[in-house]
């Protein structure tokens, strides 16, 4: 028996090789996660890179975790902590502002201050999207049944999605209305479905936020409505739609994830980045790594987006020619950027008053819908946004970790980004004069911000995808539109987290249900891998 | 201070302009006669300033009664199960105290100030039993609840706040240790006690400053992730804490209308402050020696880990025969630990023998139906948060 063997090799140790890694070590099997970078977390990492500071370098914020693979993998043990947010805030040009709270009554008597028609519709609207997000919930921990097959656990299972669907459990059952609405909610663009509610500029501009961040599409695309179902359909204890802060950063989260699996016998290995995996009869059967070691194991499971899967480290030869095409025809564009920046002591942004609990979370400039749509034109140009969306926070309001009494750590967001820069693309200067945009265009808000700044990290896709490894650096890891969800994701015929190589899975957010530090696909992807291997599945989450 | 409370039926603290400009909720409850906040903003993020930040609760309501005499440490000795011959000055002490029959009237803190002065801290009023216990002891009661204004001040950050309030040196004092500072001319006597199960303090000063040292800690807090907190979030910390509460997870002797509501110290989880083996008499060690020899304690109070995510709010627990064997008294979704966590009164041997196969029957309002939830519990243990944090000398600093 050649050295290295295990029961299982997960590729990556990203927040999803780690859940998968951990469930599958809690029920008992020998795992080992490789990783590249010298860091382990992927894209939900705590970096100091300036003295006293700690960054989340690339997510930033967490509500999708699933809370039952927090309570599962004891997350908490392992030093997990999710602080909510209070609000978030749109600051206007003319010096006004528009904010939601932690309280719903708040936020409709803020709502009202722009229009009282939209502070009624809002009611309207969080039940519709609610009642969306319902409906979405118990699929999310579902292995998406094979439409094609007339397996008995896929003909099952199909009745199954269907029954959720048609949401049989939380909600009661839909009316044929309702059905209509779920299918119309999930090929809408946002501005036509915000349309349907509100009239205020302010209140559409802002809602619609989470119908962009990430993606490349623009608010007047289809499908972006789903996208903002995407943002809304975690929670905070309960709370639907609520973000929150991991206490000591994203890397809070990985590093939990890996005191669990150290717990149970795992093992991480940093510096090992995968190069290829190792066939012998039309079977997988190990990795090799950079470093010239090789890993043999039962399974492999890639925590890495599909096209790094099967178009970097397997072979096209060990794939069917349909499979490869469809994964090269895989959507994962790079719409997004990020700055992580130290600050001196907490900016200044003179439209939202001193105390207003809405600034405690997301803070944001973009005032219509056009707006939003004008920074996409940019981007389908090969340019970065003149006028972008951000969407920036300063955890360390919340989270007393972060940085010393006083001190401040802001992360901004930006929509959009290319990774194909025009003319020339993406150099050391180019990115600079990228984050020096971003800079001037804060401190239009802020007067006081840039005199604060003592270090910032810039990051456009190019860094997200040389260095988290995400392909373009679309950070859902695959664009989150119907041809790609469900039983499409990653590409149809294989979202069940098995690939066409035999014994090797992938458990990526490149998989159902996708993108968002979630944890489902890991999870999802165990329950396969533990299922194939008669290895009997505990947990709250199963 | 004494107000006029002709035509009202509820005091104002001395905090009360502080706490009342604080809400914005405006949502109050009747603590012991005064009126408090229930919730300042939002319960959640309360309770998160108790587990992140630092939060402050006003606990002036809280039964204050100071024993003062030559006898007074003896008499503390009789009142209480606990062993305290040994106390030392300066230290604070968890108690609880029994009638004759060896049931329990209340749980509380015990601060002994020197051997002939002690202050007695609990939740329900008990002016008259220590009147009545202290026949033929010389010395002498008075209720001080409107004369000491106190505050909780709890959370990660709870130690650096005070410091910078000024409270110097404050990390080296140990758990259940307190100190008399003067800060801005004001005696302010500072314990490290609390109801939350982490780290934190607890501050008691004269009225007067009352106003001053709510300001001025909101000060030192500012970067520390301060804020006022309520009685709903109190009561998220205290169940993770496994933190009993009287009248709410046993009927206190004192209260109980039927006698069979009235619950020994066994019976609830606090057998261990029970000391048989005291040198001197204590109030109900006859009855309590007799229950334990004879092992006729009938009922427990644990800690259950349930399925789901639903709290199990007053849910009645069974057995896997369905045979009632118990009810929830408490109950949370716990957001730090991700966990469904309950308080529950047994009928032994389940929850002492029995751990396993037990059920909660939950009843989850959903738009005016109840969805009836059957959901598989284990019994742990019942202090279910315990970071190292709450013990640790010197105590962390965010500095």
């Amino acid at each position: 028996m050649p050295k290295n063997t295990h029961d299982v090799i997960v590729v990556g140790a990203g927040h999803n090789g780690l859940t998968a890694a951990s469930y599958m070590a809690k029920a008992g099997l020998d795992v080992v996660v490789l990783e590249k970078n010298d860091w382990i977390g992927g894209a939900a990492v705590s970096r100091e890179l300036y003295p006293g500071w700690k960054y989340s370098n690339c997510s930033y914020v967490c509500s999708l975790l699933r809370p039952e693979i927090m309570r599962d993998l004891e997350l908490y043990k392992y030093g997990l902590q999710i602080i909510p947010y209070e609000g978030s805030a749109t600051m206007m040009k003319n010096g006004d502002y528009y904010t939601h709270y932690h309280d719903h009554d708040m936020t409709i008597n803020s709502i009202r201050r722009h229009s009282h028609k939209d502070a009624e519709a809002y009611e309207r609207y969080s039940r519709d999207v609610l009642r969306q997000c319902k409906i979405i919930k118990p699929l999310l921990k579902m292995t998406p049944p094979d439409l094609t097959s007339f397996k008995p656990k896929d003909l099952f299972g199909a009745l199954e999605f269907a029954k959720h669907f048609a949401a049989k459990d939380e909600l009661d059952g839909l009316g044929e209305k309702e059905i209509y609405d779920t299918i119309r909610f999930y090929t809408m663009s946002i501005r036509d479905y915000l349309e349907e509610y509100f009239e205020s500029e302010i209140t559409k501009a802002h809602l619609a936020g989470s119908a962009i961040i990430g993606t490349a599409l623009g608010p007047c695309s289809p499908g972006s409505a789903y996208v903002l179902l995407h943002h809304y359909m975690g929670e905070v204890d309960g709370s639907v739609g609520s973000w929150g802060y991991a206490r000591g950063g994203m890397g809070s989260i990985t590093q939990a994830m890996m005191g669990c699996l150290k717990d149970h016998g795992g093992e991480v290995k940093p510096s090992s980045e995968v190069t290829n995996v190792i066939t012998k009869n039309g079977k997988a059967i190990g990795v090799a790594t950079q470093n010239g070691d090789e890993y043999y194991a039962k399974k492999i499971v890639s925590n890495l987006d599909v096209k790094r899967t099967f178009l970097k480290i397997t072979e096209e030869k060990d794939l069917p020619d349909d499979f490869v095409k469809s994964v090269k025809n895989f959507k994962i564009r790079g719409s997004s950027g990020k700055l992580n920046i130290a600050l001196d002591a907490l900016p200044d942004f003179p439209c939202i008053p001193e105390g207003d609990p809405g600034g405690g979370g997301d803070m944001h400039f973009t005032e219509t819908i056009e707006e939003m749509e004008g920074a996409y034109d940019d981007w389908k140009r090969g340019e970065w946004s003149r006028n972008p969306y951000v969407d920036m926070c300063i955890p360390s309001k919340s989270d007393p970790t972060m940085a010393e009494p006083g001190k401040h750590y802001m992360s901004v967001f930006i929509q959009y980004v290319p990774f194909n820069l025009a003319n020339g693309g993406w150099n050391e200067e180019r990115k600079q004069e990228f984050g020096r945009h971003i800079v001037d265009c804060i401190s239009e808000f802020s007067p006081n911000f840039k005199d604060l700044i003592n270090h910032y990290e810039v990051r456009t896709p190019l860094e997200l995808e040389n260095e988290v490894g995400l392909t373009e650096g679309n950070i859902f890891q695959g664009e989150l539109t119907m041809d790609q969800l469900m039983f499409n994701r990653p590409v149809p015929g294989y979202a069940q987290y098995r690939t066409p190589l035999k014994n090797m899975y992938i458990c990526s957010s490149s998989t159902h249900p996708g993108g968002g530090v979630m944890g489902a696909p890991g999870a999802n992807a165990a329950r396969e891998v533990l299922l194939d291997m008669n290895v009997p599945q505990k947990g709250n989450y199963y | 201070m004494t107000q006029d409370l002709r035509y009202s039926a509820l005091k104002k603290t001395p905090f009360h302009s502080r706490t009342s400009m604080a809400s914005r909720t405006n949502k109050y409850y009747n603590w012991n006669g005064y009126t408090v906040p229930t919730e300042y903003s939002t319960t959640e993020l309360e309770y998160t300033a108790a587990r992140n930040g630092t939060s402050v609760m006003d606990l002036t309501p809280m039964g204050k009664y100071e024993i003062t005499g030559d006898h007074a440490h003896r008499f503390v000795d009789y009142l209480v199960t606990r062993d305290l011959s040994e106390m030392k000055d300066n230290t604070v002490a968890y108690i609880i105290w029994c009638n004759e029959d060896g049931k329990v009237i209340d749980d509380g803190t015990i601060f002994k100030f020197s051997s002939t002065k002690f202050m007695l801290c609990c939740a329900v009023k008990i002016y008259n039993w220590l009147n009545d216990s202290a026949y033929g002891f010389d010395v002498s009661i008075s209720d001080v609840t409107d004369t000491i204004a106190a505050l909780a001040i709890q959370g990660p950050t709870s130690c650096s706040t005070l410091k910078k309030f000024g409270a110097e040196d404050l990390e080296k004092l140990k758990p259940f240790e307190m100190r008399e500072y003067k800060i801005d001319g004001f005696d302010i006597l500072i314990s490290r006690t609390g109801f939350t199960g982490d780290l934190g303090y607890e501050l008691w000063t004269d009225p007067k400053n009352a106003e001053a040292t709510w300001d001025n800690i909101e000060i030192a807090g500012k970067e520390l992730k301060l804020r006022p907190f309520g009685m709903h979030a109190l009561e998220m910390t205290r169940i993770e804490a496994g933190f009993i509460q009287t009248n709410t997870d046993f009927m206190a002797a004192e209260d109980s209308l039927r006698p069979t509501r009235m619950r020994s110290p066994y019976e609830i989880g606090m057998g261990w402050l029970v000391h048989l083996n005291k040198n001197s008499y204590f109030v109900g060690k006859k009855a309590l020696k007799k229950e334990k020899e004879e092992s006729t304690t009938e009922r427990c109070l644990v800690g259950l880990d349930i399925d789901g995510d639903k709290p199990a709010h007053g849910s009645v627990i069974y057995n896997s025969k369905k045979e009632d064997i118990g009810i929830v008294t408490a109950a949370l979704w716990s957001p730090i630990m991700k966990k469904n966590i309950a308080l529950a009164s047994l009928k032994r041997p389940y929850g002492i023998k029995i751990k396993e196969n037990i059920f909660a029957e939950i009843y989850h309002p959903e738009e005016l139906e109840y969805r009836k939830i059957w959901a598989r519990c284990k019994v742990v243990k019942r202090q279910f948060f315990n970071p190292e944090r709450r013990n640790k000398i010197p105590a962390d600093l965010y500095e």
